[in-house]
């Protein structure tokens, strides 16, 4: 492991998408971030900037207007990068199943690491998922090797 | 600049929680025009209704939002009850009423601590969400989870608060209550809070009712207008008067919601002494048909459900009116003439739920 992603293991920048969500695990990632569950201990921080994030927290079924920002953010984001699905309805489009204008989860748009369930998904459990996307990204070679594409939405 | 200058604010925006787009006309540092683009949250909950059985849908309403969502199942609940002919048990009328307004008080706290971030005061921020976890302990308690609590169901409530969980929340109650205290007072008479509140986004009470404000957003203006007043759920025989603020301005807003959260306190422990004997539910038989209309006070204001039953399993029609739906008409109002660094500020001061309103 070199300076660069011992780095980037101890402060993991977050950039957080509601995707159609009903709000209920984004007041859970906001949670996160408030004393009682205190997510800074590990380095992690709130930023508006797809370009300074590391980790793309996205809640919510994605639906057919919010995809082009979803992707957009990803392509924004420099690699390496992670990105966790929070909730059921992230993961697999949840109790949204019926309704039209769903896309049935993020994984529909963009790749995902790592999926967190719940409805709403705990704050333990988004800290917990963090921290399995962090290992992760650990893995993850610094630079990419000569020739290798980067990871990209799919159209 | 005479040509103005257009800001596109979101759709991903740090102040937003959520998707919502203003397309903002400048002046120099004016803004004159204001307009959304919405349909980042739509899912089509609606239609989504007609499909479900009507049992179902009361936890498909909940995920319509998820920081006011026991107060959607209730109103749903109260719809198709109403459309049955069914009454709920006295007891779970009080426990009703104890569950959404820990929801309420929860809602307010959220609203308080964002609102702070929103002009950029951070510990206060992390303060009214440190005492928020409180009632999300209380929730998670009672309910099982924290946010999502599905404690609503048709001809009553899914779970009992025994004595040992009354107890609890007897006990964290008044602790809440002294610490939201000492935050709301260093809110509310904070100079830098005062300058960036007072006199912004003005609504005067006449512009309110015409434009259809409902909530905390009319009672700021001054109008006494609470949809608990009709005495849905228990809320008849409990003691309470709506809180008005005068002026109309984002400080009445937030003082009117500050309030309100100690006003919710004492409705839960009221609830709480007065909680009676007897049944969670009621069964019921046969299928829905008819039309019936439920109206409840959400915490950003009054929510409507309407329910149309054709007597098979699957309603012909679920329609929902949510509060932000009828706030936003007068914040696109009053944004006009404000300052372009007033704009995340007002914009919260109606506490926005985009994905109630966009369903």
């Amino acid at each position: 492991m070199n300076l660069i992603q011992k780095a980037r293991m101890k402060s993991p920048w977050i950039l957080h998408f509601n995707a159609g969500s009903c709000n209920g695990c984004d007041i859970e990632i906001l949670s996160c971030l408030t004393p009682v569950y205190d997510i800074e201990r590990f380095g992690a921080v709130n930023v508006g900037n797809p370009k300074h994030a590391d980790v793309l927290l996205v809640t919510g079924p994605v639906n057919r207007r919010n995809e082009r920002v979803l992707r957009n953010l990803y392509d924004q984001m420099l690699d390496p990068k992670i990105v966790v699905a929070v909730g059921t309805c992230a993961s697999s489009g949840g109790v949204f199943q019926n309704c039209y204008n769903c896309m049935g989860g993020v994984d529909k748009v963009i790749p995902v690491d790592v999926y967190v369930p719940g409805c709403a998904a705990k704050p333990e459990t988004i800290i917990e998922g963090l921290i399995l996307g962090l290992e992760k990204l650990a893995k993850m070679p610094s630079k990419p090797k000569k020739g290798a594409q980067p990871a990209e939405a799919r159209t | 600049m005479s040509e103005g200058t257009s800001v596109p604010f979101g759709p991903q925006h740090p102040v937003l929680p959520e998707p919502i787009q203003l397309r903002i006309s400048l002046e120099d540092e004016n803004v004159v025009q204001a307009l959304p683009a919405l349909g980042y949250v739509h899912r089509g909950i609606e239609k989504a209704g007609e499909l479900n059985d009507f049992q179902q849908n009361v936890f498909l309403v909940e995920r319509v939002c998820g920081i006011c969502s026991s107060i959607h199942a209730l109103a749903y609940c109260l719809a198709v009850e109403a459309v049955l002919g069914l009454e709920a048990p006295k007891r779970a009328s009080y426990l009703r009423v104890v569950w959404m307004e820990l929801h309420r008080i929860h809602s307010h706290l959220l609203y308080l601590g964002l609102l702070a971030e929103a002009f950029g005061f951070e510990s206060l921020f992390m303060e009214f969400w440190r005492v928020r976890e409180r009632v999300m302990d209380l929730l998670e308690m009672t309910a099982g989870n924290r946010v999502i609590i599905s404690v609503c169901t048709i001809g009553g409530v899914r779970r009992d608060i025994d004595a040992e969980q009354a107890r609890a929340i007897r006990e964290e109650l008044p602790k809440l209550r002294d610490e939201a205290r000492r935050l709301v007072d260093s809110l509310l008479s904070d100079y830098t809070v005062r300058q960036r509140t007072v006199g912004k986004g003005t609504i005067p009470a006449a512009l309110a009712l015409e434009l259809g404000a409902v909530g905390p957003t009319l009672r700021g203006s001054g109008v006494a207008q609470d949809m608990r007043m009709a005495g849905y759920a228990a809320y008849g025989e409990l003691e309470f008067r709506p809180v008005t603020f005068p002026d109309g301005d984002t400080y009445s807003r937030t003082a009117v919601r500050a309030e309100e959260v100690f006003q919710s306190i004492d409705l839960v422990l009221a609830a709480l002494d007065n909680l009676p004997e007897g049944d969670l539910k009621v069964g019921f038989k046969g299928r829905p048909e008819g039309a019936a209309l439920a109206r409840v006070e959400a915490p950003r204001g009054e929510l409507i459900y309407m329910v149309v039953g054709n007597g098979t399993k699957n309603l012909e029609r679920m329609r929902v009116r949510v509060p932000t739906y009828a706030n936003i008409p007068a914040l696109l109002t009053v944004l006009p003439g404000c300052e372009f660094a007033d704009v995340p500020v007002v914009t919260l001061s109606i506490d926005p739920c985009i994905s109630c309103t966009e369903r």
